[in-house]
């Protein structure tokens, strides 16, 4: 065992962690953080999906101790600090980007790397990005509709609650 | 996965204290080992994480070459190799997916010379140099078949040093499951010969296809290739996602395409 202190969703904690105990493991077991899922566990799916010092990382692929002194951001650190949903979760939502939302909150992660380095993505664009993040509800249709809607570009149709 | 302890040493001469101990092992971005350990492929000791070692976390230009530090992410080298060798920032961008190119790093697919790694057909396509902590080792003679370096127990890659080519492009066709080559062809043309590096194709690893590059470099274009003798099919790899036949037909497909695509 060993001691680590990160940041997660801006609070500080210290745990004694197992040098195989996997970050994604560290945040729902140790954290009860259980918003990042587990899909694959053999780094396919995306649904465990973080980000630790503002990258997108596959929490199922890096130890706990690898990420001692880190920023991690989680999908429970992503709502808006009044609690309602931030522009992707609200995009999501409006744009029926969700079926059984298991992959949601890799999803959403994975929105928000690709917002922030790339703000007005092109459909090709978002399509390539989530290469990593495996839905298997939606076709991704509206996961990339929800994702140009969130980047403030004109989606076809306009949002699906709106209809 | 078995017990062990993580080290996160960092400078690369507490990482190689650390790596002196029995059974361990070094991790740099975890996008292959952590994988293998799950399975129970392999049961170190201890890890020496290499990943927050940051003298090992650079690109830079040294004359005509391309310095890359061991512990340069592929995320990294997509980015900040982008004016120097678009090519090779192509060939960073296209691996795995934007989580896994976060994490993984060109020391540690070059250590682990999988078959179907993308970075081994840039490195012996260019000619380039590893460096070790120990020493330097040619591409040629570094690259020893599937899964097998030049690596002694203990050394670690702590750069890779690309000469810069005039023109390169990566051909990369996609294993749709998985996303890594199943043929993948680095062309690089410099000013007085031309390198193409064959990934994911053969049971030796990594190779040159050398009857090609005398031929590009007589005439750098895809009609140079129409007469010029292919690597046998029966050094291919042959699986459940092509046959050695289609694996050899690949190559010279995606090499014509590499050098129509050379920039
Ligand atoms: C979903 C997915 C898709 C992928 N797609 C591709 C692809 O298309 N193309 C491709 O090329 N790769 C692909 N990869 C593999 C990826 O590029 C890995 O990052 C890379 O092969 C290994 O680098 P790493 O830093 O993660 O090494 P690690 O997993 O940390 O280590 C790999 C091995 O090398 C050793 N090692 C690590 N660093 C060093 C060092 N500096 N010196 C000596 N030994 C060292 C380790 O002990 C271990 O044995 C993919 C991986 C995943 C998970
Ligand atoms: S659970 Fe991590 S990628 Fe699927
Ligand atoms: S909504 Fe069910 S897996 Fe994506």
């Amino acid at each position: 065992m060993s001691d680590v202190t990160m940041t997660v969703n801006g609070k500080t904690v210290s745990r004694a962690v197992r040098g195989n105990e996997l970050l994604v493991e560290f945040l729902r077991e140790q954290l009860r953080l259980t918003g990042t899922h587990v899909g694959c566990d053999t780094s396919q799916c995306g649904a465990c999906c973080v980000h630790v010092n503002g990258e997108l990382v596959k929490a199922c692929t890096i130890f706990a101790a690898e990420a001692d002194g880190a920023e991690v951001s989680t999908i429970e650190g992503q709502a808006n600090p009044d609690g309602s949903l931030n522009v992707i979760q609200q995009a999501f939502q409006d744009h029926h980007g969700l079926q059984c939302g298991f992959c949601t909150p890799g999803m959403v992660m994975a929105a928000a790397s690709l917002l922030k380095e790339n703000p007005k993505p092109s459909e090709q664009e978002i399509r390539h990005y989530l290469q990593g993040n495996i839905c298997r509800c939606t076709g991704y249709h509206n996961i990339v509709r929800a994702i140009m809607a969130a980047s403030g570009q004109e989606v076809e149709g306009g949002a699906i609650a709106a209809e | 996965m078995y017990a062990f302890e993580i080290e996160r040493p960092k400078s690369v001469d507490e990482a190689l204290a650390a790596l002196g101990a029995e059974e361990a092992q070094p991790i740099s971005g975890g996008q292959t080992l952590i994988p293998t350990l799950k399975q129970r492929l392999a049961m170190p000791s201890k890890l020496v994480s290499l990943s927050g070692i940051d003298e090992l976390r650079y690109l830079r230009r040294e004359g005509d070459a391309l310095m890359i530090g061991g512990g340069a992410t592929h995320g990294m080298v997509a980015r900040e190799a982008a004016t120097d060798f678009p090519g090779l920032a192509k060939l960073a961008g296209k691996i795995g997916d934007p989580a896994v190119r976060n994490r993984g790093t060109i020391g540690g697919s070059i250590a682990n010379n999988d078959p179907s790694a993308c970075y081994p057909s840039a490195a012996m396509a260019c000619g380039a140099t590893i460096v070790t902590n120990s020493r330097e080792i040619a591409a040629d003679e570094y690259f020893q078949g599937m899964f097998m370096t030049a690596l002694e127990e203990g050394e670690i890659v702590t750069g890779v040093r690309f000469p810069i080519p005039q023109a390169s492009a990566y051909m990369k066709f996609e294993q749709i499951a998985s996303r890594f080559p199943l043929v993948g062809v680095f062309v690089a043309r410099f000013a007085d010969r031309v390198g193409v590096g064959v990934t994911g194709a053969s049971n030796n690893g990594v190779l040159r296809w050398r009857e090609a590059e005398e031929a590009l470099a007589a005439n750098f274009s895809p009609d140079a290739l129409a007469d010029v003798t292919a690597p046998r099919a029966s050094d291919m790899i042959a699986d459940l996602h092509g046959t050695a036949e289609y694996r050899a037909h690949l190559i010279p497909v995606m090499t014509k395409r590499a050098v129509a695509a050379a920039e």
